[in-house]
């Protein structure tokens, strides 16, 4: 069905979709609208699921652990200050290996006291070994809430849909709505590589070794390696189910003959797409590589950029240091133009981008540079 | 081609209701629509942006309007608080809740006057959003037929009739307007 | 099963630690007489080598039991002495 919906709204969909059977959160701006409306479909029976009031982030996404590591499919979201206070869990869960999902609406971390989005709160999620996406549209939103239940059970990792606040999340668009047969379909029952239940008493954060510790953390970084491959597969069957392929870790944009590539996450991206199609009419050799997944990173993406000039443009600063995807694309193929925008919800729209994309190919920017210059000087 | 919509409202008055019934109309039309309320909290009584971006093609941009093509107001007292005219690209239009228009191409209706004689009133307000709802949709060439439906999906039972209501008379009483003294 | 699996859960055994019986250097020795059968001994003991047979008769199980000696300390009935091992 074709609808208009929010990003919120439409993640809440998904999840209904998805069948989740628990759902935990606490209401923080701009995420809540997301579990008021789940609450909602509870409440008029239009979805079978638990949902657990809780007294804070923590206990959310504790509540939802215990029942995704019963067997139950689960959910929560949060934003910002609410990720950080449930931070010791972020880290738990995905320790544990318990596959779930969570909505991140990103907003920046306050103080001042501010709503608005830059991805600064998502990236601190960066070394805990969830998988991290992050979509561009209220769509992208809706299929990566649907393929991350699919793809967290197939590899027992916590994964995360970032949304932007606001420019997303509050922001309604067209979205096209499988039925739930459709989606029955295509999202398998949920698996798991382990499960406690009552009668099969088990300990979970015992004592053990500490090689324990240390082959634990190696096989977690085996499966999410390996989960680069279950992406891939899911972005594909999803494309044949639904019409939607996204191209896995990385969406392409016009990067045929592009000599000049800009590599950026989120809902801003459509404005600098516009801004790359003007220039594109005027000759100039541009394209994007989007980053949909942070983690895994995709680093083999990122190297097939070798040679080209690479512009990184971020919504995080790495404090000490340059933008955080600045260093992670510099990892892979050294030195790139970064350029620091729209931090705290400053509004970025496509004259900006064209304005921007300018000076980096007439190499008018400088190695790192705050956006705009002359609000920073 | 992409349309480019800034709602001038204040808090209450339902700018982000109206940017949505207009979005959906055009959805049912079969064009692609975003409706944005201003990026923040919600906030009663004091001036608020909505915005709305229709078009043929897929809309990618998430970012806020700073121009128009099309600009509505919601109130005449907006007019003194703001300079409007820096909202509204060269030669767009504008559409008031107000007896004078303010640009070349101005459409003006009585959309306060249309709210209370259907005693659509909250809190002592004329809640005018479906009423302007309905007069914007003639310059941005939607089918009343189409507003009316959004409106149906989105209020219900005798809301949803009055509403569709106000629309209707808006759509039928809206007219092109002459700067005036007013402003 | 997973490989993972085995370093992340665990279900609780006898001896999962090894014998810890020979760790121990004083032993906890019931006395029947003064014990009035509370069972604080069972619930207290972190080894879990303490049973109850028939409601009345407690084992202590010294092949894991470390003697750590809490059972003792924690006896309202003083029915629990710790006893030195003899070579």
């Amino acid at each position: 069905m074709r609808t208009l919906l929010t990003g919120n709204y439409a993640v809440a969909e998904a999840v209904k979709l998805s069948r989740a059977k628990v759902i935990a959160a606490y209401p923080i701006t701009p995420q809540t609208t997301i579990v008021e409306k789940l609450a909602e479909m509870v409440e008029k029976g239009e979805l079978d699921a638990e949902f657990i009031r809780v007294e804070s982030e923590h206990s959310a996404l504790a509540a939802v652990y215990g029942a995704a590591i019963a067997g139950r499919r689960a959910f929560t979201a949060t934003s910002s200050h609410g990720l950080l206070y449930m931070y010791e869990m972020v880290w738990w869960v995905a320790n544990a290996r318990v596959p779930l999902v969570m909505a991140m609406v990103t907003r920046t971390i306050g103080p001042p006291w501010n709503i608005h989005t830059d991805h600064t709160d998502l990236l601190t999620m960066r070394d805990s070994g969830w998988i991290i996406s992050m979509a561009e549209n209220v769509q992208e939103a809706f299929d990566l809430t649907i393929q991350g239940f699919r793809i967290s059970e197939e590899v027992d990792l916590p994964f995360t849909v970032g949304l932007d606040a606001f420019q997303l999340s509050h922001t309604a668009e067209v979205v096209e709505v499988p039925d739930q047969q459709e989606v029955d379909e295509w999202l398998p029952e949920r698996r798991q590589s382990y499960k406690v239940l009552p009668g099969n008493a088990v300990t979970i954060g015992n004592i053990g070794p500490n090689e324990y510790t240390a082959k634990l953390r190696y096989a977690m970084a085996k499966a999410i390696e390996d989960s680069r491959k279950v992406i891939e597969k899911a972005d594909n069957s999803f494309g044949e189910k639904f019409g939607r392929k996204y191209g896995g870790l990385v969406e392409e944009y016009r990067l045929e003959g592009a000599e000049y590539v800009v590599v950026m996450a989120g809902a801003w991206c459509g404005d600098a797409k516009d801004a790359i199609d003007r220039l594109r009419d005027e000759g100039l050799p541009i394209g994007m590589m989007k980053i949909r997944y942070f983690r895994p990173f995709p680093k083999e993406e990122i190297k097939r950029l070798e040679g080209k000039e690479v512009l990184v443009v971020d919504r995080a600063f790495s404090m000490g240091y340059m933008g955080i995807f600045g260093m992670e694309v510099s990892s892979v193929i050294g030195d790139v133009t970064n350029v620091i925008a729209g931090i705290g919800g400053v509004d970025v729209g496509v004259e900006d981008f064209e304005a921007m994309f300018r000076k980096f190919a007439s190499r008018k920017l400088q190695r790192l540079e705050w956006w705009p210059r002359e609000v920073f000087s | 081609m992409l349309t480019e919509v800034m709602i001038l409202s204040f808090g209450g008055q339902g700018g982000v209701t109206a940017a949505r019934i207009l979005a959906l109309a055009a959805v049912n039309e079969g064009m692609f629509a975003q409706a944005i309320p201003q990026f923040g909290a919600e906030r009663r009584g004091s001036l608020v942006r909505s915005y709305l971006r229709l078009s043929d093609q897929p809309i990618r941009r998430h970012s806020s309007i700073k121009k128009a093509d099309v600009l509505a107001i919601f109130a005449e007292k907006i007019l003194k608080i703001v300079e409007v005219r820096e909202f509204l690209r060269d030669g767009g239009i504008t559409v008031l809740n107000a007896k004078h228009g303010i640009a070349e191409k101005s459409y003006c209706v009585d959309a306060a006057g249309i709210a209370l004689s259907l005693n659509l009133v909250a809190a002592g307000w004329p809640i005018v959003n479906t009423a302007m709802a309905g007069a914007m949709a003639k310059p941005l060439e939607i089918s009343i037929e189409s507003v009316i439906n959004a409106i149906n999906s989105t209020f219900s039972g005798e809301l949803a009739r009055i509403n569709a209501r106000a629309a209707e008379i808006a759509y039928r009483e809206v007219k092109k307007c002459q700067a005036g003294s007013s402003t | 099963m997973s490989s993972w699996l085995e370093h992340l859960i665990a279900k609780s055994s006898e001896g999962s630690a090894g014998k810890t019986g020979l760790w121990r250097t004083f032993k906890p020795v019931h006395n029947v007489e003064k014990c009035n059968r509370c069972l604080l001994c069972l619930y207290y003991c972190p080894e879990n080598v303490i049973k109850v047979y028939h409601h009345r008769f407690i084992i202590i199980n010294y092949e894991y039991c470390k003697g750590c000696g809490i059972c003792a300390e924690i006896c309202p009935q003083d029915a629990i002495e710790m006893v030195e091992e003899e070579e």
